[in-house]
């Protein structure tokens, strides 16, 4: 039980991010509620790479037969989070714009696209 | 060079992409040439790439490996990353090349260059290289990479339009909408990889117990492709994104619509392919009839043209969704109108790029013509633009489903097929349809007839290239729709109906 506690962990992270972003209505606020789903999911990827004992898997450091951390979830999380940065400043910069045209940042305020 | 042409058909956009705003800086003549080449050519390699896959079989590309068809590692495990295009994939490839060479020319005249036409059109390529990696890649985590790089592209494109006010509005509700999907459906391979160690689709599928974890992530994916496939109840964002983005643009959202449609068949019917479940293909078929209602009920009481267009784009969907939904249902026993309804679903997303397409590039050229899409100010432009009052109406009729237009020959067989497993189903689509065509009647009523509407200057003829081509493209499918339901639509229903064994075999060997 106690060795699944990071994915329990992973878990409440994204459901927090979910829940600011059904409660939430400042922009910047949803931004942070993806932000938090968002990291939620990559520390699960990070802990799934996670092996006990294991050893970084770079070749020439390997005994031959010990147990090696896999590379791959790592390198997924790296690619992760270069989308994330790239989505969270795109959302930020559109927030941005609208609240140059608008003056706010109350997604109830925002509603020239309705119906 | 032939034998890398899945690969070149994705990589040569994502280059090029990058390269339109350097050959800006040169001359703009460079840059346009520049764009249509590397269309043209993305072209080429689609139909390449379909025209090998339906004679041959399917396709598998590795990268990283010495050849491109050593797809185990040594230990006979598929640990690289590869391209795996059935015919299903090609099909979606076909879509997407054809629109591109329609949506592009197009997009050279429309755009102003002062409303920074350089950005729009590397946007647009970008889009369009991911939009042809989800289709071709056999990589699960590709396919969020890919999935990603359509959302931040198309997110771009939506919110173009900085200096009116909804624009970034509809952009900030798609891209959080979008981003929400993509973490889905990352956090759903999570879990897999979690279980199986491994992120090729192949492998997995042929790993899957049905677990609670493969159903948790079954759940995900589901969940994270549907929204960005813009079906009810998250169909919001897409009226928004269709009707902000520039016309020309919005054929290529329609087809990353399209495209995520297609991720999900791939991982119902592939990746769960072994453990089909009726309680999911109903889940599908009851949100398709939600989405044709809500979209056509919505589409009723707009006064913009280009969000009036939108909606009817989104009910289309809920058309593909009901046909392939009904094949998921009847997956287990497969039964011949499970088949029929598959054909069906599948042909009508040709058919939708088709019309929609050709809608929003009236939409286009009306807006183009009179600097508005408001149906309250518009009225008698049939005087002054016949031709596209004429595509206009074409198009409505075929998006209706009028006989013999292509939406016809597509919505003919979801009735059939939808027909044996429920009547109801049927009833529903075909009220929707006759729906549909009171909207459009009104809106066709609303812009174009009346008295002698002013129209400023003309069409230029790229527009009308365009327009004709789409035109050219419907009349075809909807007088000999036969040989295309024979040649293309067959074999790609049939990739997703019987052709996982196949899909494992080309990945796995055996």
């Amino acid at each position: 039980m106690i060795g699944n506690l990071p994915f329990v962990v992973c878990m409440i992270l994204v459901a927090l991010g979910l829940w600011t972003l059904v409660t939430k209505r400042n922009l910047i606020k949803l931004v942070i509620g993806i932000g938090l789903i968002e990291s939620g999911v990559n520390l699960f990827l990070v802990s799934l790479g996670y092996v006990r004992g294991g050893i970084p898997p770079i070749y020439t450091y390997a005994p031959a037969d010990g147990p090696m951390v896999l590379p791959t979830p790592q390198a997924l999380t790296l690619t992760s989070i270069v989308i994330g940065v790239a989505t969270t400043a795109l959302m930020l910069a559109f927030a941005v714009v609208i609240y140059r045209h608008k003056g706010t940042l109350d997604a109830r305020k925002i509603r020239d696209l309705r119906g | 060079m032939s034998v890398h042409a899945p690969i070149l058909a994705i990589a040569v956009p994502l280059l090029g992409g990058f390269a339109v705003p350097l050959l800006a800086r040169l001359h703009r003549k460079v840059r346009d040439l520049w764009v249509l080449l590397v269309v043209l050519f993305v072209g080429v390699c689609v139909g390449y790439v379909a025209a090998h896959v339906f004679t041959q079989g399917i396709w598998v590309y590795v990268l990283g490996a010495k050849n491109p068809q050593e797809t185990l590692a040594p230990g006979g495990f598929p640990i690289r990353i590869m391209l795996t295009v059935d015919a299903m994939s090609a099909f979606m490839g076909l879509i997407a090349g054809f629109i591109a060479l329609v949506a592009f020319p197009f997009a050279l005249k429309y755009i102003p260059e002062e409303e920074g036409k350089t950005l729009s059109l590397t946007l647009g390529i970008l889009l369009l290289a991911g939009i042809l990696g989800m289709a071709y890649t056999g990589d699960l985590f590709n396919f969020f990479v890919f999935l990603e790089v359509t959302s931040i592209a198309a997110c771009g494109i939506i919110g173009f339009r900085t200096w009116t006010s909804r624009a970034p509005e509809a952009a900030f509700k798609s891209m959080l909408l979008f981003s929400v999907s993509g973490l889905f459906f990352l956090l759903g391979v999570a879990l897999l990889y979690g279980e199986y160690g491994a992120l090729n689709l192949a492998y997995v599928s042929a790993q899957i117990r049905g677990s609670v974890v493969d159903r948790l992530s079954l759940a995900l994916f589901l969940a994270g492709l549907l929204m960005k496939a813009a079906a009810a109840p998250v169909h919001f964002w897409a009226p928004d994104a269709y009707g902000e983005a520039p016309a020309a643009k919005a054929l290529l959202l329609v087809v990353n619509t399209q495209v995520s449609l297609y991720g999900l068949w791939r991982v119902l019917f592939t990746l769960y392919g072994g453990l089909s479940d009726a309680g999911v293909g109903w889940l599908v078929v009851s949100l398709g009839l939600l989405t044709m209602v809500v979209a056509a009920l919505m589409a009723l009481v707009q006064t913009d043209l280009g969000r009036l267009v939108a909606y009817g784009a989104v009910s289309q969907i809920g058309y593909m969704m009901l046909g392939v939904g009904v094949g998921l249902v009847a997956l287990s026993g497969r039964p011949d109108y499970g088949f029929v309804a598959m054909q069906g679903g599948v042909f009508h997303m040709l058919n939708d790029a088709l019309t929609v397409g050709l809608l929003f590039l009236c939409v286009g050229a009306v807006e183009w013509a009179k600097g508005t899409r408001d149906l309250r100010a518009l009225g008698g432009l049939g005087h002054g633009l016949p031709e596209v009052a004429l595509a206009f109406l074409l198009a409505s009729l075929a998006l209706a489903g009028i006989p013999p237009l292509n939406g016809f020959a597509s919505k003919i067989l979801i009735y059939e097929g939808s027909f044996r497993l429920s009547p109801i189903l049927t009833a529903i689509a075909v009220l929707c349809s006759i729906l549909l065509l009171a909207v459009f009647a009104r809106a066709f009523q609303g812009a174009f007839l009346g008295p002698r509407g002013e129209v400023e200057g003309k069409i230029p003829w790229v527009f009308l290239l365009s327009i004709g081509l789409l035109v050219v493209g419907i009349l075809v499918l909807g007088l000999v729709p036969g040989f295309f339901v024979e040649e293309i639509v067959t074999p790609a229903a049939k990739a997703l109906w019987q052709g996982r064994a196949l899909y494992l075999a080309a990945v796995l060997g055996g």
